[in-house]
């Protein structure tokens, strides 16, 4: 970091209580909280029973450098039904890379006096930075390559609740897990959990170094998917198909799409995830999408819940300190 | 910086440890300085104190060389929010540094004799050190078309490079190596492939992947080691690898020198004292070019400084602007400043068992000069009095901002370290310290 942590010896990847940065090095008994307080909430959003003075006199900004109109409604509704305001902040794409500009924000929402900042940014660590210089509660609603806790808390508990546990469980993590900040997270939260992570694609889309994570690397579906109890698709960039690092979108589905007979080899019943948007026809074939099999619509549902749980919890967070 | 000494008045170094590596010596003793150039080291006691010499008690401290830094890049010209020359010649005087080596890629770049002229003049103008300057290798450093090297050799440039671009192309450097050996020039590497450096900003690997940060695979130094290696056995030009950081990179160069090829390289600090980890939750400080190794490549440093493959310790100074490392990793500049802290942590290997005080110093004095062609870096009688004396054990802990030089940016923030710069001089005249006590 920049303003020296004085006397400090650097700190490996430090878990703030106040702010949710990563899930890499969180205990379960972090972990299990926040999954616990968003069952709930999930039943709440069900019955439009949600407490709606939680988070009353609270400001949340979404603070958003890269487009996703998903998480941001996602954050959004999760805040309003806890009954916090809520600012949203897109910042034109053209000026994401100016470090200027991210801590010129920063000093300004810090002015504002904001109690919980939701950060997405096409930088890996840009939170991290963030989260030195405001006295907000920093949520990181993804960052670059690194990390997008809130998604791996979402697929956690839309897991936990088909299978009660994630203990033992068996989850292939399929496709571009190189540029993918969702399969680190849920690397990082599965593995913490008990539960056997294999990941699987394309080695140009495999960092070399990911066994260190506590993964076993597959590079063809057959293998990665025999007997999995959970089949979580990454999306593609459709960018990386034209040469770069994967020669076309037709090859790419050939080896490494998600069909029906594919889908066969993992355990019956197994759960397929995707954390959307979709590219149909490209990692996932449509009728594997729309079966029955299928609980990406329950993501969905669980996301709002989920951001309820961690704007909650931190937000009590800062009370403590 | 206080006292300053009429040139025409001796000084008696007193009380001193004189270590001097280029001729092996080092033993107690007092060194005599006379109009500026070292008169003596061989003064007996029983001999007194000259008349109206000013006596210097170094108080049993070590008195060696002046530290003569092979590489060096200072924002000027182009970049003078940066670092100037003379707040790097205060950076370096609290370093015990009296001559730098200063890289060409600055904007204009070095690539005019006219340049090279001006920024020896710009060293003398501070009184405080001596600036050796690098020519460019390739025109603006571009790579892409010679830049005269003979005229920049008349004009005082020292050896050639493209600072801290590597020369990518093949053709090019073997047109370099072979057109400098008209001149006996040294061509200077940045060894890292571009292309397969390219987005790049942390060494591949479990913690690059952890943090999510493109990585830069330690064979991109090898491959362009390899491939120069090739190049100076055909060209037999002179060549010379900068800031050498992967046991990989240095096996091949351990390797070339065996088979008599005119190969030598330098290190810095922050490859023998520092490994990746130092980055921990994205810290811009830490980020270098090329970038901190594992700890398998730091001790492969390690072992090459001790077993002589390595010719010189560099501080690899580069300023950087708060603005600049205020960012997210990937986009926030490279580099560390390393002009005040390059004795402390070199000194950590001496420390640590793995150094001779001596060569440690050898490696910062005439060994690095003598690759450049200079004849600083001695305690010899007659020789110009740049001198440095230091507190081999003075402990004292580096900390970003509290050391001199316009720029804040040390990887080594926080660190402690044992060995502290008493005083410098630079030809005679103090530039740097109290009078020691």
């Amino acid at each position: 970091m920049n303003d020296s942590p004085r006397a400090a010896p650097p700190r490996f990847f430090p878990q703030h209580g106040r702010h949710l940065l990563g899930l890499q090095g969180m205990h379960p008994t972090r972990i299990v909280p926040f999954l616990d307080l968003a069952e709930s909430y999930a039943l709440m959003n069900r019955s439009r029973q949600t407490p709606r003075d939680r988070l009353r006199g609270r400001t949340v900004i979404n603070l958003f450098f890269e487009d996703s109109t998903r998480t941001r409604t996602s954050f959004e509704l999760a805040a309003k039904r806890l009954g916090a305001d809520v600012v949203n902040m897109s910042v034109a794409t053209s000026s994401v890379n100016k470090g200027e500009t991210l801590l010129d924000t920063a000093a300004t929402l810090n002015a504002m006096r904001t109690d919980l900042l939701v950060v997405r940014h096409s930088q890996s660590g840009a939170p991290a930075l963030l989260a030195r210089k405001v006295e907000a509660s920093v949520v990181n609603a993804g960052d670059g390559t690194h990390e997008h806790p809130t998604q791996a808390l979402l697929d956690a508990l839309t897991i936990r609740r088909h299978f009660g546990t994630l203990h033992g469980l068996t989850v292939a993590i399929c496709g571009d897990v190189s540029h993918s900040r969702v399969a680190r997270s849920n690397i990082h939260l599965l593995t913490a959990m008990g539960a056997k992570v294999r990941v699987v694609g394309p080695p140009t889309l495999i960092p070399g170094a990911i066994g260190a994570l506590g993964v076993d690397v597959h590079y063809a579906m057959e293998d990665g998917l025999r007997d999995a109890d959970v089949v979580m698709m990454l999306r593609m960039q459709r960018e990386r198909m034209n040469g770069g690092q994967v020669p076309s979108p037709r090859e790419y589905f050939r080896f490494y799409g998600l069909d029906l007979k594919r889908l066969a080899m993992a355990r019956p019943g197994a759960l397929v995830m995707h954390p959307g948007p979709m590219n149909r026809g490209v990692e996932i074939e449509s009728r594997v999408a729309d079966s029955d099999q299928s609980v990406i619509r329950e993501q969905v549902e669980m996301g709002v819940a989920v951001r309820m749980a961690v704007l909650d919890l931190l937000s009590r967070a800062g009370d403590q300190t | 910086m206080t006292v300053s000494h009429p040139m025409a008045q001796p000084i008696l170094f007193e009380n001193v440890r004189l270590i001097d590596p280029a001729r092996g010596l080092d033993r107690p003793g007092r060194l005599l300085v006379r109009g500026g150039t070292i008169a003596g080291t061989d003064l007996p006691e029983s001999e007194g104190v000259p008349d109206g010499a000013h006596v210097v008690d170094g108080g049993g401290a070590v008195l060696c060389p002046g530290l003569v830094d092979m590489r060096v890049a200072i924002g000027e010209p182009g970049f003078e929010y940066r670092e100037t020359v003379a707040s790097a010649a205060r950076a370096a005087a609290a370093g015990g540094i009296t001559t730098m080596a200063v890289l060409p890629n600055s904007q204009p770049a070095i690539d005019d004799p006219a340049l090279v002229r001006h920024l020896r003049a710009r060293a003398e103008e501070t009184g405080m050190v001596s600036i050796l300057p690098y020519g460019a290798l390739t025109r603006r450093c571009e790579g892409s078309e010679m830049a005269e090297i003979g005229l920049l050799n008349e004009a005082g440039a020292v050896a050639f490079t493209d600072g801290t671009r590597a020369l990518a192309d093949a053709r090019m450097m073997r047109l370099a190596l072979t057109y400098a050996r008209g001149f006996d020039a040294l061509v200077v590497q940045h060894p890292e492939d571009p292309s397969l450096a390219r987005g790049g900003c942390a060494t591949d690997g479990e913690l690059a992947t952890r943090l999510g940060l493109p990585g830069i695979p330690t064979a991109a130094e090898a491959i362009m080691i390899a491939r120069d290696l090739r190049l100076a056995e055909l060209t037999r030009g002179r060549l010379h690898f900068a800031h050498v950081s992967t046991a990989e990179g240095l096996d091949l160069i351990r390797a070339a020198k065996a088979r008599g090829l005119r190969v030598t390289c330098d290190t810095a600090p922050p490859y023998f004292d520092l490994n990746e980890t130092a980055i921990g939750d994205f810290r811009t400080y830490a980020k270098l070019s090329p970038p901190l190794r594992g700890e398998a490549d730091r001790l492969a440093v390690c072992a090459a400084l001790a077993d002589g493959t390595i010719d010189a310790i560099a501080s690899d100074h580069a300023p950087c602007d708060a603005d600049d490392k205020r960012q997210p990793f990937a986009v926030a500049a490279a580099g560390g400043t390393g002009l005040a802290t390059l004795l402390a942590v070199t000194l950590a290997r001496v420390h640590g068992g793995n150094l001779k005080l001596i060569d440690a110093l050898g490696l910062l004095t005439h060994r690095p000069a003598a690759l450049l062609g200079s004849d600083a870096g001695t305690l010899a009688d007659g020789a110009v009095a740049d001198l440095c004396l230091f507190d081999p054990d003075r402990a004292w802990q580096i900390v970003a901002g509290d050391l001199p030089g316009r720029a804040r940016n040390t990887p080594f923030d926080g660190r402690a370290v044992e060995g502290r710069v008493l005083g410098t001089w630079k030809a005679g005249r103090q530039v740097y310290g109290q009078d020691a006590a």
